[in-house]
């Protein structure tokens, strides 16, 4: 609740273990408000809520330490280097020296960062980095990811790429939970579900609500949610 | 702990890799001490000053002759006629002329008396009143040697003492004001700065997001200043004892504490400016304008609190720099102890636990 304006309204919706879920809806509908609630910096006035198996109201520790979150901003330190930032995130989730080693050179060999590992992120082109973040949020090994809008002011060779990193997580099992309005994207999805005015309008694989709305695009099927 | 050091670690690259806040942070502090040591001085030296003799005798060139021979003057120009006088202050250079009546001999051991004009250049009223006290002193000591002989029937003497600083340094009335605003420089605008910029650049919210607390965030957050402030705080107690030979005369072990004491309510007051403000910007201009000006102003550090207006006296009262510089003036100064000092650590230790209540439960609010 934020004054007399109700951002969520009582949404109701389950995720699956390791499926990609697209949290989707126009500027202001209430994805990001609601995402917050989930990953425990805001505060749901009435509900229930479990993520990852833990309660939102009492066990919001217990969530923190197996989510995976990348924010809207760009979320990584631009005056610190590639290795530097992972070794940070690292040890804020408690990982080992040696576990944090191993998978920070695995990462690097992996985003093809071996001749920047030791320059600072600043440096690196918007996509690079987002992609780093999104490597930086699996880093602790969460059980589910939350990604706010990850893909907004890339262009579409990377946004390609970074949706098969996205459906490599989900393979090895994490749950992936992502806001966007690129409507391509929501093609991508396992499920969708559609957010108009702080509530769910629509919840269903791409393919269903298509079928349902009578449309050949995700985009004609959100025009017509959002419409009314 | 191990999170805790990587936390501080993070903080060190931040500041280390920051040219602008690693000039706030030791270039500042530096160039303050310096400028108000040297540059800032309530002191006359060598001041030009011009004399008008229309007497030329041997009691007006032995009166110049002391003026030239004392430090504080020097004998710029010597003029002939009364209209040179406003010619020369025009020109700017000097800052007094002297005006010696004609027949300035003859009227002292005829009639004994005689005048000289003192004329200053009072677009700068204070060293204008400061050259005429000088000369004034000059003049009466003169004028002592001339009555050597003489018994006065009635006589009052003022003997005075400058006590704690005797040779009137204006560095010792500064030393403790600069290192008042250093502190608050440091602990409160690099503070609210370096955590509105976590914010600004959205990684609070992953901070937010990882198992670390709010708490454990803002602890490492604000760790390094303490730490940088309390090396400030070093740095300037070095600078005044070794370059500027200021004595200190208390004991080194309650500054300590009670500058750690001003370094506490002073990033309380940071965090607090930091949770009202959405950027870096803000937060500076916050931390200018609320902090720094009323402690520079209102702090008794320059302007003496006794000769302010009622309401700005009622106001300084809760700015904790005014109490800070009291105790710290006290420790340095006149080499006081706790028990001199009591009252105004108390008010001190009041304000830092109300800002840091405050900003705790500013800081919860923002979260939710």
């Amino acid at each position: 609740m934020f004054g007399d304006f109700t951002a969520v309204n009582a949404i109701t919706f389950q995720v699956k273990k390791g499926e990609i879920f697209g949290f989707l809806g126009a500027n202001g509908a209430g994805k990001t408000t609601a995402m917050k609630m989930l990953i425990g910096i805001s505060n749901p006035t009435s509900g229930k809520a479990n993520v990852a198996g833990f309660n939102v109201f009492t066990n919001a520790e217990d969530i923190k330490k197996n989510i995976g979150y990348m924010s809207q901003k760009f979320a990584l330190y631009d005056d610190l280097t590639v290795k530097e930032n992972i070794n940070f995130f690292g040890g804020i989730y408690g990982l080992s020296r040696k576990r944090i080693t191993e998978k920070s050179s695995a990462l690097i060999e992996e985003l093809g960062l071996e001749k920047t590992a030791n320059k600072l992120v600043g440096s690196l082109p918007l996509g690079w980095k987002q992609k780093l973040s999104f490597s930086v949020s699996l880093l602790h090994d969460p059980k589910i990811v939350f990604l706010d809008e990850p893909t907004g002011g890339v262009d579409p060779i990377t946004r390609r790429q970074f949706w098969e990193m996205i459906y490599k997580a989900a393979n090895q099992g994490t749950t992936v939970f992502v806001t966007t309005h690129y409507m391509d994207e929501a093609e991508y999805c396992d499920r969708v579900s559609i957010m108009v005015n702080g509530t769910i309008e629509a919840l269903d694989t791409p393919k269903k609500l298509k079928e349902r709305f009578k449309t050949d695009t995700m985009n004609d099927v959100f025009l017509k949610l959002a419409r009314g | 702990m191990k999170r805790f050091i990587g936390f501080i670690k993070k903080e060190y690259y931040h500041i280390f890799r920051d040219r602008r806040s690693l000039f706030i942070l030791f270039g500042m502090p530096i160039a303050q001490i310096m400028l108000f040591g040297f540059a800032i001085t309530n002191e006359i030296n060598n001041v030009d000053i011009a004399i008008l003799d229309h007497s030329k005798d041997a009691d007006t060139k032995e009166i110049i002759h002391k003026i030239s021979a004392s430090k504080y003057f020097s004998i710029n120009q010597l003029i002939e006629k009364e209209s040179d006088i406003e010619t020369i202050f025009k020109k700017g250079k000097v800052k007094a002329v002297l005006s010696f009546e004609n027949d300035f001999s003859k009227n002292l051991n005829k009639e004994h008396k005689t005048t000289i004009q003192i004329i200053t250049d009072a677009t700068d009223p204070n060293t204008a009143n400061t050259i005429s006290n000088y000369v004034n002193a000059i003049l009466t000591q003169y004028q002592k040697e001339l009555n050597k002989d003489v018994t006065i029937a009635y006589q009052i003497i003022p003997q005075t003492r400058m006590v704690y600083n005797p040779e009137l340094k204006s560095v010792y009335m500064f030393v403790p004001g600069v290192m008042t605003i250093i502190l608050m420089l440091v602990s409160a605008m690099m503070t609210s700065i370096s955590i509105t910029r976590e914010k600004e650049l959205g990684t609070m919210e992953v901070l937010l997001v990882s198992p670390l607390k709010p708490f454990q965030v803002i602890v490492g957050k604000v760790f390094p200043y303490i730490f940088l402030s309390i090396i400030n705080a070093v740095i300037i107690v070095m600078l005044s004892i070794f370059i500027f030979k200021m004595p200190i005369q208390g004991s080194l072990f309650l500054l300590a504490l009670e500058s750690i004491l001003f370094i506490t309510s002073a990033l309380a007051l940071g965090i607090l400016i930091s949770t009202i403000s959405a950027t870096q910007q803000t937060a500076m201009m916050i931390s200018l304008m609320g902090l720094m000006l009323p402690v520079i102003l209102l702090s008794g550090f320059i302007f003496p609190i006794s000769s302010m207006p009622l309401p700005l006296q009622l106001i300084s009262n809760i700015i904790p720099a005014k109490w800070f510089i009291i105790i710290i003036k006290g420790i340095m100064l006149k080499g006081v102890g706790f028990q001199f000092i009591w009252k105004e650590t108390l008010i001190l230790v009041g304000m830092t636990v109300f800002f840091i209540g405050l900003s705790v439960k500013k800081y919860k609010i923002r979260l939710e």
